[in-house]
C-alpha cells in the first residue's frame, strides 16, 4: 500500500490538465481596484451578506491551516495567491499544461445583496484575468455568475465569451432553487449558445437550504460527505426537469463532488423515472444516458476502497471519457497527479482521465 | 427471481394506515372530541411522500376496487405474505400524524395507531410483526410511546423518518435509543419525509419522482450523522435499519467515510476505527427497491463484493409499493448462501425479539428444504 | 548502509523537526524529548511532505464529546491530507483493514488501543556522535 518512490512516471510525462485549482487574494484589498467606488465602499462598510452566521469564516472550520496545504503558504499571503509559488510548486513540478482557475469566493454566487452580487461577478473575472491568466498562459478562469440573478449572468457570460481565456462557467450547485428549476434556464441557454461547459464547484456556503434534508451537520465530517448528496441532488433536478432534452448541447462539469455515487444515481434515477415515467413525459430517456452525455466529474478527492480495482470497475460502468484530473491546489485534500490512482491504468484510460477529455471539453489545442 | 425457499421474514411491509375515523376508539375523550369537532377526523393523513394514486404507491394487481392499497388483511395474506412463504412480516404502518406539528396530537395519533396496529393486524394474523411510530419531534413523548409498547413483544422496531426536522444521530434524539435498547428494539428509518425542510440541499424539487430519488441522499446524510456523533460508541448493541432505502449507494459512502476519517479523526475522535467497518456491523438495509441497471446481474453481484459485506441485506417485499413484477422479489444471480442470509439469517440477527418466537425445529426444516 | 553525519545535535531540540538532505532523499529529523528519529520527508499516502506537518499529541476520547491529548508531540500529521503518523515507528495511526470488532472501552490509556495503519512512513536509524547527528541509509 505504500507507495514506492519514482522519480518520473507517465504521468507528468504526459503534461496534464488540471482541472481544479484554486486562486487566492494576497489580501481582501486586491479585489477593490476592480470594484466601482460604490461597491468598494459597500464591499468595506459591511463585507459580504451570506447565508451563515458568522462573518468571514465558515461556520464548520476546516481541519488544520482552514483546509490548506500547509506546505502551500508563501511568505506574502494564503496558498494560492502567489502566482511564482503556484508555478514552482504546481504547475511546473506536475507537469500542468492547462489548469481550470475554480474562484470560489467573492463571485456573488452566494452573495445575497443582487446588485452587489452583479459587481463581484464582474470584478472578479477582471481580478481573474489580470492577476493570473494574463501573466500565466497555463491558466484559464472561469466566467462567474450569481445565479440567482439569471438575467445578470446572461449578460456577463456575453460580455466574456469573446475570450477563449475563459474556458467555462462557473456557478454554484448550492443554488436557491434546485438547478433544474427553470428560472436557472436562461443561463443554460447562455452556456449553450456561446459554447461553454456550465462547472458546478462544490460551494461551502449555502444558497438558503440546509446541507442535507433534515437539516444541519453537526461536525465539519458530516458537511464534507454532504458535498456529495448536494452533488446528487442538483444533477437529480437536471435530469427531472429536462434540462438535457431542452439544452441539447448542454455540458456540466461538476467538481470537487466525487463520482463514484454516480453509477448508483444514475440506477437510482433510471429504476424510478421508467415506474413514474407519467409525471415526466419531457424526460424522454432514461436518466443514464443523458447524464453519459452531459455530465463530466473532477477526480478529486478520488476514493480509495480497500480493493482499488473497485475505482475502476466503478470507472468502468461510468465511462472513461467521463472523467477529468484535477489536483484542487492548494487544498489539504490534494490529489497528487502521481499517485491519485492505486490502480493499473492503460495509457488509454491515462491520456484520457489526465488530459484528453478536458482537452476535448474545453476545446484546448 | 423468485423466493427459493420458506420462512423468509419480510422485513418492510406497508398495510393502509386506518382513517381516522378508524381511530376514534383508541383515543381518549378530549382527542376524539377534537378530532370531530375540528373535523380533523375526516381527513386521511396521506403522507406527501405517498401519494396513494401514485404508479410507486400499488402495484396494479396490489390494488383493491375500493379502499387502499393494503387495506384488506385477507389481500395482505394472499398477496405479500403467502407467494413468498414468508414466515413473517414487519408492518411499517406510514401514517401521516407524525407530520403534524402539534406534538400532543401526534403522540395521541401515534398511541392510537400502535393500539389499532395490535389489535386489528397483530391479533389477527400471527405472521406479523410491527414498528412502534413515534412522534420525534418530541423525544420525551417518543420514548413514554415506547415504553408504553415495549412490552407487546410483537413490535420488535422503532419508525423514524429518512427526512425530518433534525438529523436523527443528534443528541436530542438519543433518549429514543437508550429506551430502544433497553427493550432489544431495532431503529428503523423509513423513506419519507415530514417536509420540515427541503428535500434537496439546493430546495424544493418540482416532481415527486425526484423527492424519492432523492431519500437515498437523506439516508446517506443520517448515516453521517450516527457515524460522526458517535452514536454508534454510545449505543455498542444499536442495530439501525434502513428501510425502502436503495443499498446500491452503500460502496461510495463506506469508501468516502473512512477515507476522510482518516484526516478528520482530530474532530471526532470517539470514533475508533474505520467508519466502513462501524457500519457493516452496526447497519443494515431492507432489499427493496434494488437500484440496478435491469437484466445486469453482474453489476450487481460487482456492487454486493463493493459493500463488503453479506449481513446487511434484509428481505422485503415493500409491499403494495411497485417495486419488482411477478414474483421477481430477488435479483438473479444470488448464490444459496446469500439467497438465505438475506430471507432469514440477516432478520434474524437484527430483530432480537424475532428470535423468541422462531423455533429451533423450524430453523432446521428450512435449512433442508432444497432450494427451487 | 551509508552512515551520514546531517547535523549538530543541538540543531534539532526537543519538539522540533530538522529535514536535511541525505544523498539526494529528504530525510526529517525529530527530537522527542532527547531520543531522535529520522523518517523519509515523503507521505506513504501520496507523497506529500510529511516532515513538514505539524508535530502533534495524539488526540483521544472516552466517547462522544470527549476530548483529550495524550502522548503531547509524538506524531506526526501530514500537512496534505491530515494522516497522523508516529514519530517513532513511522506507523499510520488508522487502519482501514482492522480485524478487531471489539465494543468501544473507556478507558484508554497510552493510544495503543488505537488500530494501527498499514501505512508506514520510511525510517531511518539516528545515532548521536559526540555532538553529532548521524542517519543511516
Amino acid at each position: 500500500m505504500n507507495i514506492p518512490v519514482r522519480h518520473a512516471t507517465a504521468a507528468t510525462k504526459l503534461a496534464i490538465v488540471d482541472c481544479d485549482i484554486h486562486p487566492a487574494f494576497r489580501k481582501p484589498s486586491d479585489l477593490y481596484p476592480f470594484l466601482p467606488a460604490q461597491w468598494r465602499e459597500h464591499m468595506i462598510t459591511f463585507g459580504e451578506h451570506l447565508r451563515q452566521g458568522l462573518s468571514g469564516q465558515l461556520a464548520w472550520p476546516r481541519m488544520s491551516a482552514s483546509g490548506l496545504r500547509v506546505d502551500a503558504f508563501p511568505e506574502d499571503g494564503p496558498p494560492g495567491s502567489n502566482l511564482d509559488l503556484m508555478r514552482r510548486q504546481h504547475l511546473d513540478a506536475n507537469g500542468v499544461e492547462v489548469g481550470m482557475l475554480m474562484q470560489l469566493s467573492k463571485g456573488g454566487m452566494e452573495e445575497r445583496n443582487l446588485e452587489f452580487a452583479a459587481a463581484l461577478s464582474h470584478a472578479i473575472n477582471e481580478w481573474q484575468l489580470e492577476t493570473f491568466v494574463k501573466p500565466e498562459p497555463r491558466l484559464r478562469a472561469g466566467i462567474v455568475v450569481p445565479q440567482e440573478d439569471a438575467a445578470f449572468a446572461v449578460k456577463e457570460i456575453e460580455h466574456r465569451a469573446p475570450d477563449p481565456s475563459f474556458s467555462q462557467i462557473i456557478i454554484s450547485p448550492r443554488s436557491s432553487d434546485p438547478l433544474g428549476h427553470r428560472r436557472y434556464w436562461p443561463i443554460f441557454e447562455a452556456a449553450q449558445r456561446c459554447n461553454r461547459p456550465i462547472a458546478l464547484h462544490v460551494q461551502g456556503f449555502s444558497g438558503g437550504h440546509a446541507s442535507t434534508a433534515s437539516g444541519w451537520p453537526t461536525y465539519y465530517m458530516e458537511e464534507h460527505y454532504a458535498a456529495t448528496t448536494g452533488m446528487q441532488n442538483t444533477l437529480t433536478s437536471l435530469v427531472f426537469e429536462g434540462v438535457f432534452e431542452r439544452f441539447p448541447k448542454l455540458k456540466i462539469v461538476l467538481v470537487e463532488g466525487g463520482f463514484a455515487w454516480a453509477p448508483a444515481l444514475c440506477w437510482r434515477m433510471d429504476k424510478h423515472w421508467d415506474r413514474l415515467r407519467v409525471e415526466t413525459p419531457h424526460v424522454k430517456r432514461p436518466p443514464s444516458e443523458y447524464v453519459r452525455e452531459h455530465v463530466w466529474f473532477t477526480t478529486q478527492p478520488i476514493e480509495e476502497p480497500d480493493n482499488a480495482q473497485h475505482l475502476a470497475e466503478v470507472i468502468d460502468w461510468l465511462g472513461w471519457d467521463r472523467l477529468m484530473f484535477s489536483t484542487d491546489y492548494p487544498h489539504w485534500d490534494f490529489d497528487d497527479p502521481q499517485h491519485t490512482f492505486k490502480f493499473a491504468m492503460t495509457e488509454a484510460q491515462k491520456a484520457k482521465v489526465f488530459r484528453d477529455n478536458a482537452k476535448a471539453l474545453y476545446g484546448l489545442p | 427471481m423468485q423466493v427459493p425457499i420458506k420462512g423468509a421474514i419480510d422485513c418492510d411491509l406497508h398495510p393502509a394506515p386506518p382513517g381516522a375515523e378508524a381511530l376514534l376508539p383508541y383515543l381518549d375523550e378530549y382527542w376524539r372530541d377534537q378530532l370531530v369537532d375540528r373535523h380533523i377526523a375526516r381527513y386521511s393523513f396521506n403522507l406527501t411522500s405517498y401519494p396513494p394514486n401514485s404508479p410507486l404507491s400499488a402495484r396494479p394487481d396490489w390494488r383493491q376496487k375500493s379502499g387502499l392499497p393494503g387495506g384488506d388483511l385477507d389481500m395482505i395474506r394472499r398477496q405479500a405474505l403467502d407467494p413468498f412463504g414468508s414466515r413473517i412480516a414487519i408492518c411499517n404502518v406510514l401514517h401521516g400524524a407524525i407530520a403534524l406539528f402539534n406534538e400532543d396530537m401526534a403522540m395521541a395519533l401515534s398511541s392510537a395507531i400502535n393500539d389499532w396496529v395490535a389489535k386489528e393486524l397483530l391479533d389477527r394474523e400471527p405472521r406479523l410483526r410491527a414498528s412502534i411510530l413515534v412522534p420525534v419531534h418530541n423525544p420525551a413523548h417518543a420514548v413514554a410511546e415506547i415504553e408504553r409498547v415495549a412490552a407487546d413483544k410483537r413490535f420488535v422496531q422503532v419508525l423514524l423518518f429518512a427526512m425530518g426536522d433534525m438529523l436523527l444521530g443528534r443528541r436530542p434524539y438519543w433518549p429514543i435509543y437508550t429506551v430502544a435498547k433497553k427493550h432489544d428494539l431495532a431503529v428503523a428509518i423509513h423513506a419519507g419525509s415530514t417536509y420540515r425542510h427541503a428535500p434537496m440541499a439546493s430546495g424544493w424539487s418540482a416532481h415527486r419522482v425526484e423527492d424519492y430519488v432523492a431519500q437515498s441522499a437523506a439516508f446517506e446524510s443520517q448515516l453521517l450523522s450516527f457515524l460522526a456523533e458517535g452514536v454508534f460508541q454510545e449505543f455498542p448493541s444499536l442495530r439501525l435499519v434502513l428501510s425502502e432505502s436503495g443499498f446500491t449507494w452503500l460502496p461510495n459512502l463506506l469508501w468516502r467515510t473512512s477515507k476522510s476519517w482518516r484526516g478528520m479523526r482530530a474532530e471526532v475522535p470517539w470514533i475508533d476505527r474505520s467508519p466502513g467497518e462501524i457500519i457493516r456491523e452496526h447497519v443494515r438495509v431492507t432489499l427493496q427497491p434494488v437500484d440496478s441497471p435491469p437484466g445486469d446481474t453482474a453489476t450487481l453481484l460487482r456492487t454486493l463484493e463493493h459493500i463488503g459485506s453479506d449481513r446487511m441485506l434484509l428481505f422485503s417485499t415493500d409491499y403494495p409499493h411497485w417495486q419488482f413484477d411477478g414474483d421477481a422479489v430477488l435479483p438473479d444471480g444470488l448464490s444459496n448462501e446469500m439467497v438465505r442470509r438475506i430471507l432469514i439469517d440477516n432478520p434474524l440477527e437484527t430483530y432480537p425479539r424475532l428470535q423468541d418466537g422462531v423455533q429451533i425445529s423450524d430453523n432446521a426444516a428450512s435449512k433442508k428444504e432444497a432450494v427451487r | 548502509m551509508k552512515r551520514q553525519v546531517v547535523a549538530r545535535a543541538v540543531e534539532v531540540a526537543p519538539g522540533h523537526c530538522k529535514i536535511v538532505n541525505v544523498n539526494g532523499r529528504e530525510i526529517g529529523v525529530f527530537n522527542l524529548n532527547g531520543e531522535y528519529f529520522a523518517l523519509a520527508n515523503r507521505c506513504p499516502h501520496e507523497g506529500g511532505p510529511l516532515c513538514q506537518g505539524k508535530i502533534i499529541a495524539l488526540v483521544q476520547s472516552d466517547g462522544p464529546g470527549n476530548y483529550r491529548l495524550a502522548r503531547h508531540q509524538e506524531f506526526l500529521r501530514c500537512p496534505w491530507h491530515g494522516w497522523e503518523f508516529e514519530i517513532r515507528t513511522g506507523q499510520s495511526w488508522c487502519d482501514p483493514k482492522s480485524t478487531r470488532a471489539r465494543q468501544f472501552q473507556v478507558k484508554v490509556e497510552s493510544g495503543e488501543t488505537l488500530v494501527k495503519g498499514p501505512y508506514v512512513a520510511e525510517t531511518f536509524p539516528v545515532s548521536v556522535e559526540e555532538d553529532y547527528l548521524v542517519v543511516e541509509t
